[in-house]
């Protein structure tokens, strides 16, 4: 079979063993993968399809504008509460309602702690079994396990050899009785695993400390927010008001005694972070240095909106911790400004996808998006439609759709950002990266690569430990100066609004660039547009044929074993995929939805 | 629950030997070594922990997310030594095959034995494809599993009630678990809640690992020891309520005094949960002590009973400082008439008795 070469620069040979992967399992939600294997085990064609839809903008419509934030954040429960920012944000830009300071710190700290919680719990629960075998770690010597400890994190209190045999024995008992719950049926024989038996042990022990500590770094948004997952937010700034001295301050929302937890918590988190995470990428990333495959995208064209606005309501690049812009084709020298208002810039195609337009050669800006459904599946199909064996990536394949940014796929997440603020020459990444860099021993090309992806998640988190402080000092000043206001309500009520307006509301989640599109007309929602991290990196192929960034990560990777997909899974947990994100998407053109034939 | 790996095994017509070919495949598999065998073969004749399939169908795993935050027991603790989490797609090593593979396994050896969590609930339109697992519907994976399943337990609002997908106009036909149709006939424990508190998700478990039996339910299918009062009914802003001190704008002097939500949208006065008793993170806080009235996301519907702001109801002359008595009664009498299901005169008059012991 001849070779397809895509504009983006890739080429797709079909002529191999096709292997598939379906479910994709520890992400968010659901997805299938596909790949063509050569000969020598190289991975030369790659398809990636999400496998869930469920239409929340079509719920949404005709809804108050102000309750937009909690349907959103059901979009995702991990990235829980990023959608549900992105959202008030969207329509206090519409409306041009301005926030308190006071919020915006909040806020910031909310998000930040998001950020944290996401990628250490992604590290750890979802990611690390691709990289350590938890089966070796029982050939472990404890004694080795705890001078590797003390070597990579000195800081690090639990680093006994006690501690680690102690911890050894729990798993032998469990592996021993045969009962291996969410390892069974895993690769653990696979050459894959690089990982000597002290390193495992050493990896195993933290995924069970973090899963201990996780819940912590969340206390900061059940303060803020009532509960979590899934905390509250508000249109116009936070619920939760300030009463530090005054009458009934026990009661309310915020007090001293809160915020001295909050703090404690944040102190906590960066001891976590600096003294776990970040020393465990390096020890694992040592041994997986030679295996620098998954890059994809990341070397040419990568995209991030910014975040975590220093002062409040001033949304411009300057004012923005989190990087912005977009770089193309490879050039680190040139970074490019993104608007997300302009009608050339973001635009989302679907011939590939399970959706209709009535021109699908053309993409759609979010504002004059359409998304009506339309699941069929191209001729070439293997099987039928309720039982898939192998999927036809010349038609439609996928319920995500494809968005570009100026007809480029791109990358988003940790890496694109890390990588944009590289260009930047922002001190406060270029730092993280270098540090990182001369620690492995590698050059600044290995940045390109899973592993790469994987360590700036890393670097991003301690980053964010370091920023919740900055605005918790913040929030102390602001309320030490006489200001304890955190909502601004003067146009909270409905009457007080135009009659039609529109706006965009945009963060970076803890996956990548996210931002909603509102229309509100008449005090209700007339049309409501997500375009989220996985759309972008999850993509199918678009009108001219360009390959998204998970399936361009995975190309040309070599696999020990074809029918054990601990590569194929490795890359593609390295953007940390959330399906139910990516695939809710839903246009203006709801009525049609509505009526969806019922079989 | 008592039944042995061995025994189910063997009640199945599997031989012993065969049950030891079992064991050195699994200690082989894992790339231990032959002395592996017989310690596994041992757990196996002496206990074991209850399978448990933990299916994800249309859902955002909030579910899964809030389980992990459990302070007591934690979460590590549930799976590593209470339960065997033998699927569950968020956080298993396998994939593709190898992970429907698990289901097989377990739908076969362990009939009647294992328990199953769905968290999420499967669409039935354009033949359940809008949620697809190895290629086929999500609601065939689900049917399968529940077929020689021991017990359901709907995880949280999307699997108890349908939720956000499922909200008016529910393009993709999301269906909550029991009204599935052709589904086998299981007891069914419902956790509502988007999602359910943690620490209500690992009672629920240790409560049927601890007295080997399921927790007693009310008509909806809920357990009764977690759903059986109103929020509003042990909220600490409750006397606030019945003094008639309200929070008539965020951010006001009554919101920096802890007063109640109720004018400002609060649903804690028609909704069943524990988060006014057992509170969030290890019983840290709850969205009313955050300042947010209640949503009322363990109610079936919630999405769809009026905007998140808005009063219950307009009760006319709701003086301030009225009588206490007389503003608690008229609000429960409301309530009572709003929740259908539920036997509205004696949910009040319980409210009213247990008003006084409370406060």
């Amino acid at each position: 079979m001849s070779i397809l070469q895509t504009p983006n620069g890739f080429n797709l040979d079909t002529s191999g063993k096709r292997v598939v992967v379906d479910p994709v399992t520890r992400i968010e939600g659901h997805m299938r993968c596909e790949v063509n294997v050569d000969e020598d085990n190289y991975i030369r064609n790659a398809v990636s399809t999400g496998t869930m839809w469920r239409g929340l903008e079509v719920i949404l419509k005709g809804r108050d504008p102000r309750d937009a934030w909690a349907f959103t954040q059901r979009i995702c429960g991990v990235c829980t509460g990023t959608h549900a920012l992105t959202s008030v944000r969207a329509v206090e830009d519409a409306l041009g309602i301005e926030i308190p300071e006071n919020a915006n710190s909040i806020r910031n700290i909310m998000q930040l702690s998001l950020q944290i919680h996401d990628h250490l719990v992604h590290f750890y629960h979802l990611h690390a079994l691709d990289w350590v075998n938890p089966i070796n770690a029982l050939k472990a010597d404890p004694k080795a396990t705890s001078e590797l400890q003390q070597a990579v994190a000195p800081k690090h209190a639990k680093s006994s050899p006690g501690y680690f045999r102690d911890i050894q024995n729990r798993l032998k008992k469990f592996v021993e009785s045969g009962q291996l719950g969410p390892f069974k049926n895993g690769y653990w024989t696979n050459p894959a695993y690089l990982l000597p038996p002290e390193a495992d042990l050493m990896a195993v022990t933290h995924y069970l400390e973090a899963l201990d500590f996780q819940k912590e770094i969340m206390i900061t948004r059940t303060i803020f927010g009532g509960k979590d997952t899934h905390p509250n937010w508000m249109v116009g700034g936070v619920p939760c008001a300030i009463n530090i001295d005054g009458e009934m301050a026990a009661g309310a929302p915020i007090n001293m005694e809160r915020l001295n937890l909050v703090s404690s918590i944040i102190n906590r988190t960066l001891e976590f972070i600096e003294n776990v995470y970040i020393p465990d990428i390096i020890a694992i990333g040592k041994f997986y240095k030679g295996w620098l495959y998954g890059g994809g995208l990341a070397s040419q064209s990568v995209l991030a909106y910014g975040d975590i606005p220093d002062r409040a309501n001033d949304y411009s690049p300057e004012n923005l911790m989190m990087p912005v812009g977009a770089i193309i084709n490879g050039n680190l020298k040139e970074v490019h400004e993104v608007d997300l208002r302009d009608p050339e810039q973001i635009q989302e195609f679907v011939p590939h996808s399970w959706y209709s337009y009535p021109d699908e050669a053309k993409g759609l800006h979010p504002w004059d998006g359409i998304t009506e459904p339309r699941y069929e599946l191209g001729p070439n199909l293997v099987g039928s439609k309720t039982n898939i064996l192998q999927i036809d990536e010349q038609a439609k394949y996928s319920w995500i759709k494809a968005p570009r940014w100026r007809g480029h796929a791109m990358e988003v997440g940790p890496l694109a950002r890390y990588i944009i603020g590289y260009a930047q020459g922002h001190e406060e990444f270029t730092d993280q990266i270098e540090r990182t860099l001369s620690a492995l021993d590698v050059p600044l090309n290995a940045l390109f690569s899973t592993l790469g992806r994987t360590a700036a998640r890393a670097l991003e988190a301690q980053w964010a430990a370091h920023k919740q402080r900055y605005f918790m000092d913040k929030l102390i000043a602001t309320i030490k100066n006489g200001d304890s206001s955190t909502a601004n309500v003067a146009q909270f009520d409905p009457k007080t609004w135009p009659t039609e307006v529109k706006g965009v509301g945009f963060t970076e989640a803890p996956r990548g660039a996210l931002a909603h599109w509102i229309k509100i007309k008449d005090t209700k929602i007339e049309n409501y547009q997500c375009v989220v991290p996985t759309t972008w990196n999850g993509s199918p192929r678009d009108n001219e044929g360009n390959i998204g960034a998970f399936e361009a990560s995975l190309m040309n990777t070599k696999v020990e074993r074809a029918e054990e997909p601990v590569e194929i899974l490795r890359t593609i947990h390295s953007f940390d995929p959330c399906l139910a994100c990516s695939t809710h998407v839903m246009g203006p053109d709801g009525k049609e939805l509505a009526e969806v034939k019922v079989r | 629950m008592t039944e042995t790996f061995y025994e189910v095994m063997r009640r199945q017509g599997i031989t012993r030997r065969s049950f030891l070919k079992y064991c050195s495949l699994t200690a082989a598999a894992l790339g231990l070594g032959p002395g592996f065998a017989p310690k596994i073969a041992e757990a196996m004749e002496t206990k074991q922990r209850i399978p448990v399939l933990w299916l994800h169908g249309l859902e955002c795993t909030c579910c899964s997310e809030s389980f992990i935050r459990s302070a007591h027991p934690l979460a590590k603790d549930v799976i590593l030594s209470m339960i065997s989490l033998d699927y569950d797609d968020t956080i298993m090593a396998a994939a593709g095959h190898q992970a429907e593979a698990i289901i097989e396994e377990v739908v076969e050896n362990y009939k009647g034995n294992y328990l199953l969590a769905v968290e999420g609930n499967p669409p039935l339109n354009e033949d359940g494809m809008y949620c697809i697992i190895g290629g086929k519907p999500f609601v065939d994976q689900l049917k399968y599993a529940a077929e020689n399943a021991k017990a359901i337990i709907s995880w949280g609002s999307c699997a108890s009630w349908g939720c956000v997908q499922a909200a008016r106009p529910n393009p993709t036909r999301a269906t909550p678990v029991h009204k599935v149709p052709g589904l086998a006939q299981k007891p069914l424990i419902k956790v509502p809640g988007c999602p359910p508190i943690a620490e209500v998700m690992t009672a629920v478990i240790t409560y049927m690992l601890t007295f080997d039996r399921l927790p007693e339910l009310d008509r909806q299918g809920r357990p009764k020891m977690f759903y059986s009062q109103r929020i509003h009914d042990k909220c600490y802003r409750r006397p606030h309520f019945d003094a008639g001190q309200f929070v008539e704008a965020f951010d006001d002097e009554g919101a920096r005094k802890g007063y109640c939500l109720y004018k400002v949208g609060c649903k804690g006065p028609t909704t069943y949960n524990a988060c006014s008793t057992v509170r969030w993170n290890g019983g840290l806080s709850f969205p009313i002590q955050a300042g947010h009235p209640c949503i009322g996301c363990s109610e079936d519907g919630f999405w769809d009973k009026g905007g998140f702001y808005e009063r219950l109801t307009d009760i006319k002359g709701f003086g301030i400082e009225a009588n206490a008595d007389q503003i608690g009664g008229t609000a429960a009498a409301v309530v009572g008439a709003a929740a259908a299901a539920h036997a509205a005169a004696s949910a009040v008059k319980r409210a009213r008795q247990k008003g006084g012991e409370n406060q």
